[in-house]
């Protein structure tokens, strides 16, 4: 692979040590309220799903896609997340991620964790909810509808995280370069790599919701009935792909 | 069904560090980066003081350094961003070599690769030293929330399959002639994805019905690992303790 990967996994030393501090300290606070809010989406009885869903954000978060012929992103996964198992239940698979890359793969900054969880776990999963809780009633419309919404959360979540990253680079940034410049420059490949996300978020949930609509979370109205495993119609290939 | 318990970073051993209890390791390599981070940029010899830190901490784990330093090529992506610094950074600029460089570009460009390498580093060798049930237990120690450790123990134990699918789709994709360069030709990567997600949560449904026949009760039974004793936090603290002293050399003398 010859390309560039522009993820937004911050490393050690963009940010001074009372900055990663403060957000580390405001990541885990919000983590343990995301922990307490998720069991009410989630009792022990589908935390096996949950972990499953986390192990599937880590697994897209590999799969790179084209910006420009020689750069490429990969999913940021908020928005995606978000409108599958909501919010809470969402931060909490996003930061599982992001500690699991940290401490195992060297992959983001130990000390740059607590901003990597703001932008992505926090800022990113809650941006897209919101945004696409106020779409919501386009969403349930028809399949058009939640594949707008879908689109419109993760390009908004992208634009947003990266606006993270501009907000802690202009309260204790460690480099050179101007806050203007870096507003360009995060904003500009942002916005590129929210339109990969929006199509992959997109074409995601309208692939999910046309097979297993009981797992869109933005789709539910009452608390899912238990269904039995493996009654989901057509898990072959050919169906969704 | 093949994945193992370990994770690609780990170097087999039985060195004082491999067995040191995580929690340990993760206090401590973390201070020593949140050190690192503290130690003004203008302090070079300090950083110079921590890489011979870490090598001694190699010695003592048996990491072979060309296996480090190949493995930090992981960084590279932080490379390029810092490459771009000396030529965006504001005024006074310098000349070197025929290009004229921001001086504070310059610098911080030298602050995120010294930095960002140092923590790569340390990372690489928790990552090294640490297998994957060791660091779950630590986080346990760490007091991390019994919810959130099922949902990682679970991940982690899936994450070897799921990502295997994906690059068996992706293989797949690319023998039926798949070569996207733009971004408007990401759809069948994306509804590649939309299936992998219905595939791993049918798993995570049939897993979930698996652990419940074998008498799961919604918490992960505890191992009966040895307790963490005084010295070895002494011993894993006399790391950052010597960082510390570093930073707080270089904080004075700069």
């Amino acid at each position: 692979m010859s390309t560039t990967d522009v993820a937004m996994h911050m490393s050690d030393g963009i940010v001074n040590a009372p900055t990663s501090l403060i957000f580390g300290v405001i990541s885990i606070l919000f983590v343990g309220l995301a922990a307490v809010r998720a069991r009410a989406d989630l009792d022990d009885r589908t935390a096996p799903m949950a972990g499953l869903v986390t192990a599937f954000v880590f697994a897209v978060q590999m799969i790179n896609f084209p910006i420009l012929p020689g750069a490429s992103g990969h999913l940021l996964g908020g928005a995606l997340v978000a409108i599958l198992v909501g919010p809470w239940v969402g931060t909490l698979c996003i930061t599982i991620v992001l500690v699991v890359q940290s401490l195992l793969f060297a992959d983001g900054g130990l000390t740059a964790l607590g901003t990597n969880v703001f932008n992505m776990a926090i800022i990113g999963v809650f941006v897209g909810w919101a945004v696409a809780r106020a779409m919501r009633g386009l969403a349930r419309r028809s399949r058009r509808g939640l594949i707008v919404t879908a689109f419109v959360a993760a390009f908004v979540n992208t634009v947003v995280a990266s606006l993270g990253f501009v907000l802690e680079y202009a309260i204790g940034g460690a480099a050179g370069a101007t806050t203007g410049t870096v507003l360009t420059l995060m904003v500009g490949f942002h916005a590129l790599i929210g339109i990969g996300e929006g199509i992959i978020t997109a074409a995601t949930v309208g692939a999910v919701a046309a097979v297993r609509p009981d797992l869109v979370h933005l789709l539910r109205t009452a608390p899912r009935v238990a269904q039995p495993a493996g009654r989901g119609p057509a898990r072959g290939e050919g169906s969704t792909a | 069904m093949g994945a193992g318990h370990s994770h690609p970073l780990y170097l087999e051993g039985s060195s004082v560090v491999h067995r040191l209890p995580a929690e340990v390791k993760i206090v401590a390599a973390f201070l020593t980066v949140l050190c690192v981070v503290a130690t003004p940029r203008e302090a070079f010899w300090a950083f110079g003081g921590y890489l011979l830190l870490l090598a001694a901490v190699w010695a003592a784990a048996r990491i072979p350094p060309g296996w480090m330093a190949r493995r930090a090529l992981i960084e590279a992506p932080f490379v390029v961003l810092a490459v771009l610094l000396p030529f965006t950074g504001p005024d006074p600029r310098f000349e070197w070599a025929g290009l004229s460089l921001s001086h504070a570009g310059t610098l911080g460009a030298w602050n995120i690769l010294a930095k960002g390498t140092l923590g790569v580093l340390t990372s690489l060798t928790l990552a090294a030293t640490t297998p994957m049930r060791d660091l779950l237990l630590g986080l346990q120690r760490l007091r991390v929330p019994a919810l959130v450790l099922t949902i990682a123990t679970l991940m982690l134990r899936y994450a070897d399959v799921i990502a295997g699918e994906a690059r068996r789709m992706r293989l797949a994709r690319i023998a039926r002639g798949h070569d996207p360069r733009f971004l408007w030709q990401a759809g069948a990567t994306a509804r590649g994805i939309g299936s992998l997600f219905i595939r791993s949560y049918e798993r995570g449904e049939r897993v979930h019905l698996a652990m419940l026949s074998r008498g799961w009760t919604g918490t992960m039974p505890t191992t009966g690992a040895p307790a963490t004793v005084r010295s070895q936090w002494l011993v894993a603290l006399a790391l950052p303790l010597v960082a510390a002293a570093l930073a707080v050399t270089g904080m004075m003398t700069t």
